[in-house]
């Protein structure tokens, strides 16, 4: 697979649930803010390994702690939901 | 359309759970009553929780319960269970929980589409809340073709 801009891990306990729901929605954002970046719906081992090239991890809060001390910017979402809420820290992140 | 998403009997109404793992039992037991999913799928995701805890509480009043694919998934699927006394999970800053979904694929690659199409549903704050107020299970379905 070719990886194009930035690139976005959402991750997720399992990597099939919670982490394809944010890369859904954080495609659109994306897409809607103009940003290139590809974005990947990962399990958290991968998303904490040290081989890890993501840039910025989309993570939901209870998994935060289990992702400190890692080169990848941590972004905590809090309703995966929201599209202003992923607009808005995505924008931050990516600025 | 969109009502496809939940199969025949993957909707159920309760008053209340005694805890948040009761819940996540009966939502996911939603699945195999759905013939989406057999009985060991129920133990793998209340072992998921237990091991990683409520991470996939991942808005205000809903959870999305699920396990890794493997055998004793038989096609994916999606089942909701409505708890209309909401139930702490743990989760503080989501808590409480309303709305327990359970998701169960095969692989990591049949159900894309359709989370694609339940993230685009869930990101209308207006549906969230009918749901969230919504005591029947008519009612939530009606909620959900729309």
């Amino acid at each position: 697979m070719v990886e194009l801009g930035v690139l976005i891990y959402a991750v997720c306990g399992a990597g099939i649930g919670t982490s394809v729901l944010l890369k859904s929605n954080a495609d659109r954002v994306l897409s809607d803010l103009g940003i290139e970046a590809t974005v990947r719906a990962v399990a958290i081992e991968e998303a904490i390994s040290p081989d890890s090239l993501a840039q910025i991890l989309l993570i939901t809060p209870e998994l935060e702690g289990i992702a400190s001390d890692i080169r990848s910017e941590v972004v905590v979402v809090k309703n995966i939901f929201d599209l202003s809420e992923l607009t808005q820290k995505l924008s931050e992140a990516l600025s | 359309m969109r009502a496809s998403l939940f199969a025949p009997g993957s909707i159920a109404v309760i008053d209340s759970a005694e805890s948040f793992s009761e819940a996540i039992a009966q939502s996911a037991n939603l699945l195999v009553i759905a013939g989406h999913a057999k009985a060991e799928y129920v133990d793998r995701v209340l072992a998921n929780f237990q091991k990683l805890g409520p991470y996939f509480v991942v808005a205000p009043g809903i959870a999305i319960a699920h396990a890794h694919p493997a055998e004793d998934v038989i096609s994916p699927g999606l089942s909701l269970l409505k708890l209309n006394n909401p139930v702490s999970s743990g989760a503080t800053a989501n808590d409480p929980i309303s709305l327990v979904f359970s998701l169960c694929t095969p692989d990591s690659e049949k159900h894309i589409e359709m989370l694609g199409e339940f993230a685009l549903l869930m990101s209308e704050q207006s549906i969230v809340n009918s749901l969230l107020k919504a005591s029947a299970e008519s009612v939530i379905r009606q909620i959900l073709s729309h």
